[in-house]
């Protein structure tokens, strides 16, 4: 789900980039405020063992492809969310400067789509409330089914956050000619399938250390008693037939009706844009006094306007001089290559 | 070779690349971190059909490729990552938008096709700049950088930290994973019934060593402050060298540079 910058635009990449830095500005100041110096080392180690651990596949059984582990829940589960939120900034920084997983300015998005939704929606919306309820029961097999259950439904619910993020970012910044409504119906449901597996590894870890070192996870009650003892693998079958079936029935409410919003927006198009949003065409439409304003301020303030040629009344010639012209800096670029030994075989030092 | 000791090689070649000397390298970090946003950006802000005005951006990293005296190969080692993803989205450009645009000969040139090859290039372009920024500029100095940008301590101590020990774990997991393997032998990835306890156990022995780490820096005197070596001070030379960067990409960007050369040759 990693964005490369050629996806984003300027405006949405800098907006993202400001959501980001917000959040990130938060869990700073949080952390500072808790004053845990002995947090950063644990972070960085959980962290770099992250970073490597999705890399490790994991056989999903009977399909013969394999899955990876989803990093925001388990930070946010074994750090807490602002130091889980930190530590998955530095890992998506590290991939995007190291490996080119990423761009430097789609940065911000990534960290939106992938740390943001992780740590804070699944820790704060369904890992607490799920560990602090009475969900299942009490004593212990409760505990590792709650374990189970956050770790899907916060990966799941994260992952279908980031990817429908991913889509709306695109779509804003103009990138692709695919419909929204069609974008959606092919990201959402191919991320339903990965966040289940995800969920399910994220949960067989979880539970891993719950089962070796419970003081380690957030939001545990310690003190309750030992209860009836249930199979770890069983709980986590139950949890993936129960998740599976929830998740392949939202995924063809998906399918069927992937265009809600699209519709909202630029559906129904007789009846105008403007009476689709409930909007008055007279003061806020296209063509109201609002607007002119706003295009004259935006015209003089704007940076860098954009001038294609698609859309202008530019004669065919001088296309194909832009042409001719783009091979001639073709050439110029090959000459400066050529000149400087660009293909030359570099000296192993 | 498994994917994590590719990963770790990955990482010590662009530490050699970055420990390299020549004019680029010897550039303040900061500078060049601010040069590559900008490029990135005014990169980015072409239009999806303006084809004509993307490629003499090419220019830039051409002439930093050169002057960093850095194999472009090792660049495109890197698409491999980048460019899937973008053609992912910008394959269906040529499906949906098929008017057209201009005619090469009787070959019709639709809007979608373009738009197709702008995406691909802004990619390149892209991971080019960000590619050059890593080449030449060893972590510490950009660390260094990053604070002399304001950017917070403790994100800028938990980068650094975190890259140190990646190296660490990666190596580590590398060897657990061929290791399982072995024992394994025929099995894609790890089975079901060793999904929580593989990356479990080192999850738990890591955090004993964060904690064994953070009593090593108390004993070396840490009081969550974190010494870079090197700090570079900013100087004018090197605010007119930003000016300069930017000053060239706002001249790629407004001065039709293709097209003028164009008319040159065709009348």
């Amino acid at each position: 789900m990693h964005m490369a910058d050629a996806l984003l635009s300027p405006a949405v990449a800098a907006t993202m980039y400001a959501a980001s830095g917000v959040a990130a500005g938060i869990s700073i100041h949080k952390l500072q405020k808790d004053d845990e110096p002995q947090k950063l080392p644990v972070m960085a180690v959980t962290a770099a063992l992250v970073f490597a651990g999705q890399m490790i596949n994991y056989t999903i059984p009977g399909t013969g492809s394999s899955g990876h582990m989803c990093g925001g829940m388990l930070l946010s589960a074994l750090l807490g969310p602002q130091a889980g939120f930190l530590s998955m900034i530095v890992i998506l920084t590290i991939q995007c400067l190291f490996f080119a997983d990423g761009g430097l300015m789609a940065l911000g998005a990534n960290i939106w789509n992938m740390a943001f939704y992780g740590c804070f929606v699944g820790y704060y919306l369904i890992w607490r409330p799920i560990m602090q309820s009475r969900w299942f029961g009490d004593g212990k097999s409760a505990q590792r089914a709650r374990i189970a259950a956050a770790s899907i439904i916060g990966c799941v619910v994260s992952l279908q956050l980031g990817a429908f993020s991913v889509v709306l970012e695109t779509s804003l910044s103009g990138i692709t000619e695919l419909p929204f409504g069609a974008f959606v119906a092919l990201m959402q449901p191919i991320h339903l399938a990965i966040g289940l597996v995800e969920g399910l590894i994220t949960a067989a870890v979880l539970l891993f250390v719950y089962e070796s070192r419970p003081e380690l996870l957030q939001c545990l009650d310690h003190t309750e008693g030992e209860g009836g003892r249930r199979s770890l693998r069983a709980v986590v079958a139950i949890l993936a037939v129960v998740a599976l079936v929830v998740g392949g029935g939202l995924s063809l409410l998906a399918s069927s009706n992937p265009d809600g919003l699209e519709w909202a927006l630029f559906g129904n198009a007789e009846q105008g844009y403007a009476e689709n949003m409930g909007l008055d065409e007279e003061n806020f439409g296209l063509s109201g006094k609002a607007a002119d304003t706003a295009a004259a301020i935006q015209e003089k303030t704007a940076f860098l306007p954009d001038y294609a040629f698609a859309d202008s009344d530019t004669p065919a010639g001088t296309t194909v001089s832009g042409i001719a012209g783009s091979a001639i800096v073709a050439g110029v670029a090959l000459l400066i290559c050529f000149a400087g030994g660009f293909f030359r075989k570099k000296k192993k030092t | 070779m498994n994917k994590m000791q590719k990963a770790i090689t990955e990482l010590a070649e662009m530490d050699e690349l970055a420990a390299q000397s020549s004019p680029v390298h010897s550039l303040h970090p900061a500078v060049k971190l601010i040069a590559a946003v900008a490029y990135i950006l005014v990169t980015l802000s072409f239009d999806k059909y303006d084809l004509g005005g993307l490629v003499p951006m090419v220019l830039w990293p051409v002439l930093l490729f050169q002057f960093s005296d850095i194999d472009v190969r090792t660049c495109f080692y890197k698409l491999r990552i980048v460019l899937p993803l973008v053609m992912a989205v910008g394959l269906f450009n040529p499906f949906f938008d098929k008017t057209v645009l201009l005619r090469l000969g009787n070959l019709p040139v639709t809007g979608g096709f373009l738009s197709m090859l702008t995406l691909m290039l802004k990619g390149v372009f892209c991971l080019m700049a960000s590619f050059l920024l890593m080449a030449t500029t060893p972590i510490d100095n950009l660390c260094a950088a990053l604070r002399q940008l304001h950017v917070p301590k403790m994100l800028v101590t938990l980068l650094l930290l975190t890259y140190r020990y990646v190296g660490v774990m990666t190596d580590e997991l590398a060897v657990m994973t061929d290791a399982y393997h072995l024992r394994a032998p025929g099995q894609k990835g790890i089975h079901i019934s060793a999904w929580g306890s593989f990356l479990g156990q080192l999850l738990l022995r890591s955090m004993d060593r964060a904690q064994e780490l953070y009593s090593s820096m108390l004993l070396r005197g840490y009081h969550q402050h974190f010494h870079y070596a090197d700090i570079k001070p900013f100087r004018k030379r090197d605010a007119v060298t930003i000016a300069l960067c930017i000053g060239c990409f706002l001249v790629l960007r407004s001065v039709r540079i293709a097209e003028v050369l164009g008319r040159i040759v065709v009348r």
